[in-house]
């Protein structure tokens, strides 16, 4: 590879806040169209380099040299070096929902003709970039129709209208089902075969070993090394040696559940959908939970399994039509999520930036959040019980902040999991339901995570995971339910379970019991 | 160094939230001071302080109900009308129908509840954003003032006009003071020091060092002074007049609802709601009871406003209350509450608002014009606000909360993905 002409070469990267390092020496060569990774636990610096390199952080606010196509870069802003031709993708895409598919990939950049926009040229060119991605929709489609895999597609599109020489992905499969991740991952190939040169941040690592030449790995904002995938025959595991330094013996802690009685059933659960009233987002799903078992619910996107859950969760979700709780021998009716949490009920979301924590918060506040009750008296808040609460959660669970005095929105993505824990473990739930629980989280957070996991279910707790990385599932849980388009069909023990057999249900609706 | 950094640190707590209200505090006094000087001692001669507090009390009480609505994500543009409905009610009441004034003070508080509730119904329980809905009722209540009162004015009885210009009784020995309003400031004084030794205790018992003990001293002799100073000026005034009826229920309310979003269970939800709403839901607050209430709240805060006015100006009018929404709303966001929601404290939308009725008055003593009086008050609102916005874009929380913490990380929180709760990524199975 070492003919190959150097694109882009980042040397000695410094970058400092006041009082923390975030790089310190980051080396990074990029040779032209390649596809290089970069990996790295959260907080390690991946980030802050893609906008050293972008200009986010501008030229000046950093030490270090930035030589792209042979000569040296100051890029002032974003614009300077999107003009350059090195082009972004974060994570949450920058799409505006109501306008069209057309409208956002010339947002900014609009084709005119005498000062008013040319929708024709627009939809024309619109048309040829969706093609190169892959796309195939109308122009005038409205964002908010398509789903995220092809939102996604329409973010490469706009870059290519830029006309991209670098294109830099933030966790680009991290929303996307299988069949959008392998299609997206067939198009940076492709990218690659026509001379694009791709930067990948990503969590993923089978999916870096699979399309990666070159992998460089970052640690506590220093430049570990940089493999190439072929030469130096790179796997799993020696990218995860990378990223914690050390040899993960194992993705799960040992666990020996101690399963004891049924104690939580929902019976025959119908919910409606929201809004169009004819969709039933659950039809007829019945499961029960034994006390100290780990459950887990496997199925494709839009299956249901967070509609299930919120809507037992007190209705937090769609319109209940009938069905019936059984918990601890005796019905309860659950209409509302105060009475859900009464009921020793905690529902831990998918998306714990949009709706599991308030970001304004401070960690204190966030942790008694769900039960302001046990630290009031009266209705009054005792301040130092709520202190002493999340001081006890932050050392129990090794939250990383100095402080529990420290605003949530400065945490990794793993830290903040874990005030979300927290704040469900404070309210003494029996039953605890993890949507997504390890989402964009590293590696070594991940394992923490599980280890919370195991341990609340050996006090005796029922936990209902709910995950779309079935090797998480498999290893993880000790029973399975599938679902697919809002039935339950299929329930496998953890002996039984691989990712054959839970794909095989997940994607048929006839009911197979292997029990 | 470290002393002053320690001074720094911890004169008023030294977290984020309140650094911007420090700033606010510091703009305060220099204000005070500038006009101080510009008027020839005018501003803080006893009989001066008294006006400014009576020709205020009413826009600061609004600002209350106006801070915990914006807290919640809402805003209130209806307050003035409300104000004025309440008010030429209440004064119909009692010159009409021989209403005694308590009664028609419960009474007019009862119409803000009801004109509260039927704002809150269409907020919380409809979904029509506030914005619209007390837009329709800043016409609504104006109207209905007009209708009521034949677009004429409607003279209060005496009693009723002590809430509005009453003082603090005389009694005891002559002692050149008003004893009444030195007692008050004795007990501030004393409720300084209570709480500071109980803050000084909470921080104890979370394993945090309370601030160095001579910064305690040192913050504490600042406020004992102020009171004292405070006292003697609204004590020595003309004889007759001392610390204003009006003055008591502001700081009575101040104090309470102060506790309320501070220190209890509806406050938090409060700020819960206003920060993130879904999120809120689902950790199991009441959205709809919660966006009732503060909309409620405003409105009965609202009419007692009102009622104040009009005991002060002896009569109630058409045009009362006009332009009082935007002064307290003003008010709030000196004050640094966010205009996003979930941000904002009651001691520091008082302090805007007494920026601003500082800056208006200290501008009246020296003959300024009510014309260049308003261009001034609109510059020095945008120009608050703008400084706070920039330094949040700059990753700063402010200039002198960049001052006063020794590091702060520039990260600035990432937006937050779309508000389409509907959609559900990633559903899929990854196999590895």
């Amino acid at each position: 590879m070492s003919d190959v002409p150097i694109l882009l070469e980042m040397r000695s990267i410094t970058k400092e806040f006041p009082g923390v390092k975030a790089l310190s020496d980051v080396n990074l060569v990029v040779r032209a169209g390649e596809i290089h990774a970069i990996c790295g636990e959260n907080g390690a610096g991946k980030s802050t380099l893609m906008k050293v390199l972008s200009g986010v952080y501008p030229h000046g606010t950093y030490d270090g040299k930035i030589t792209y196509q042979g000569s040296e870069s100051k890029f002032s802003d974003i614009r300077a070096s999107e003009n350059a031709g090195i082009v972004i993708i974060h994570q949450e895409l920058a799409l505006i929902p109501g306008m069209s598919i057309a409208e956002n990939i010339f947002l900014g950049n609009e084709p005119r003709k005498r000062g008013a926009i040319d929708w024709k040229a627009a939809n024309r060119m619109a048309l040829d970039l969706m093609a190169r991605v892959g796309l195939e929709e109308d122009p005038d489609t409205l964002i908010k129709d398509i789903g995220v895999g092809k939102q996604q597609l329409v973010e490469i599109a706009k870059a290519f209208a830029k006309d991209v020489k670098l294109l830099i992905l933030d966790e680009p499969t991290a929303a996307l089902n299988e069949a959008d991740s392998k299609h997206l991952l067939d198009l940076l190939r492709g990218f690659r075969s026509r001379g694009i040169t791709s930067i990948m941040i990503s969590h993923k690592l089978n999916e870096i070993e699979a399309i990666a030449d070159q992998i460089t790995i970052l640690r506590d904002g220093r430049t570990v090394e940089t493999l190439d995938v072929k030469a130096d025959g790179v796997d799993e595991d020696r990218i995860v040696r990378g990223m914690v330094g050390r040899e993960l013996s194992s993705r799960f802690p040992d666990h020996t559940p101690k399963i004891g009685e049924v104690f939580f059933e929902v019976r025959d659960w119908n919910v409606r959908h929201p809004i169009s009233a004819e969709r039933q987002v659950c039809k007829n799903e019945s499961f029960v939970v034994r006390r100290g078992e780990i459950v887990g619910f496997a199925g494709l996107m839009g299956a249901g399994r967070t509609e299930l859950a919120m809507s037992v969760f007190g209705r937090s979700y769609g319109v209940f039509e009938s069905g019936t709780i059984i918990k601890d021998g005796k019905e309860i009716v659950l209409k509302s999520v105060a009475d859900a949490i009464d009921n020793g009920l905690a529902y831990v979301s998918e998306d714990r930036k949009a709706i599991g924590l308030n970001l304004l918060d401070d960690i204190k506040t966030s942790t008694v959040a769900a039960k302001l009750s046990k630290i009031s008296h009266h209705g009054v808040l005792n301040e130092v019980e709520e202190y002493q609460a999340a001081e006890s959660y932050r050392k129990e669970l090794r939250t990383k902040a100095p402080t529990v005095d420290e605003s949530v929105s400065k945490l990794s993505g793993g830290n903040q999991q874990k005030v979300v824990l927290a704040k469900w473990m404070f309210t003494d739930p029996d039953l605890l339901i993890l949507d997504e629980p390890t989402r964009g989280i590293d590696v070594g957070a991940k394992y923490e995570i599980y280890g919370i996991i195991q341990r609340l279910a050996d006090q005796g707790k029922g936990v209902i995971v709910i995950s779309s990385e079935l090797p998480e599932l498999i290893g993880l849980c000790d029973r399975i339910y599938t679902v697919f388009e809002g039935a339950i069909t299929g329930e496998i023990a953890r002996a039984d379970a691989t990712p054959e057999t839970l794909m095989k249900q997940m994607t048929s609706t006839k009911k197979m019991a292997t029990r | 160094m470290s002393r002053l950094k320690d001074l720094q640190k911890n004169l008023f707590g030294g977290t984020t939230s309140n650094a911007r209200q420090f700033g606010m505090i510091f703009t305060l006094v220099a204000i005070v001071v500038l006009f101080q000087i510009l008027t020839d001692g005018l501003t803080l001669r006893s009989d001066n302080l008294i006006a400014l507090f009576q020709q205020n009390s009413y826009i600061l009480i609004l600002a209350i109900g106006m801070l915990m609505v914006i807290v919640a994500g809402h805003i209130d543009l209806s307050v003035g009308s409300v104000a004025a409905f309440a008010g030429i009610l209440v004064a119909k009441s009692m010159t009409e129908w021989d209403l005694p004034w308590p009664a028609a003070i419960v009474f007019g508080l009862a119409i803000g509840a009801v004109i509260g509730a039927w704002q809150g119904f269409w907020v919380a329980y409809i979904g029509v954003p506030a914005f619209i809905v007390t837009l329709a009722g800043m016409l609504l209540f104006r109207g209905g003032n007009q209708f009521i009162g034949n677009a004429s004015t409607v003279p209060v009885p005496e009693g009723f006009r002590e809430i509005g210009s009453g003082f603090l009784p005389e009694f005891g020995p002559n002692t050149g003071y008003n004893n009444a309003t030195l007692l008050l400031g004795l007990a501030a004084a004393l409720a300084v020091v209570w709480r500071e030794i109980q803050s000084r205790k909470t921080r104890r018992a979370m394993d945090a060092d309370p601030a160095p003990m001579w910064i305690s001293i040192l913050r504490m002799a600042i406020m004992v002074g102020v009171i004292a100073f405070a006292a003697l000026r609204f004590a020595s005034g003309r004889v007759g007049t001392s610390f204003p009826i009006s003055g008591i229920i502001l700081l009575v309310l101040v104090i309470a609802y102060s506790f309320y979003t501070r220190n209890t269970a509806g406050g938090r939800h409060i700020y819960a709601v206003g920060g993130n709403s879904r999120a809120a839901e689902l950790s199991g607050v009441k959205l709809k009871r919660v966006n009732f209430f503060v909309m409620m709240n405003m409105s009965v805060l609202a009419a007692l406003a009102g009622m104040i006015f009009v005991a002060r100006s002896a009569a109630s009018g058409p045009q009362d209350g006009n332009g009082w929404e935007l002064d307290a709303i003003a008010a709030v966001f000196i004050g640094g509450a966010a205009v996003a929601g979930g941000i904002g404290t009651i001691s520091g939308s008082i302090v805007g608002g007494l920026v601003m009725a500082v800056l208006n008055n200290g501008l009246q003593l020296m003959g300024v014009g009510t014309d260049r009086v308003q261009i001034i008050k609109g510059l020095v609102l945008l120009l608050a606000v703008a400084i706070d916005v920039y330094n949040k874009s700059q990753g700063r929380f402010s200039i002198i909360g960049s001052l006063m913490r020794p590091f702060r990380r520039e990260d600035s929180v990432p937006p937050a993905s779309p508000p389409d709760a509907e959609r559900k990524p990633a559903k899929a199975a990854v196999s590895g």
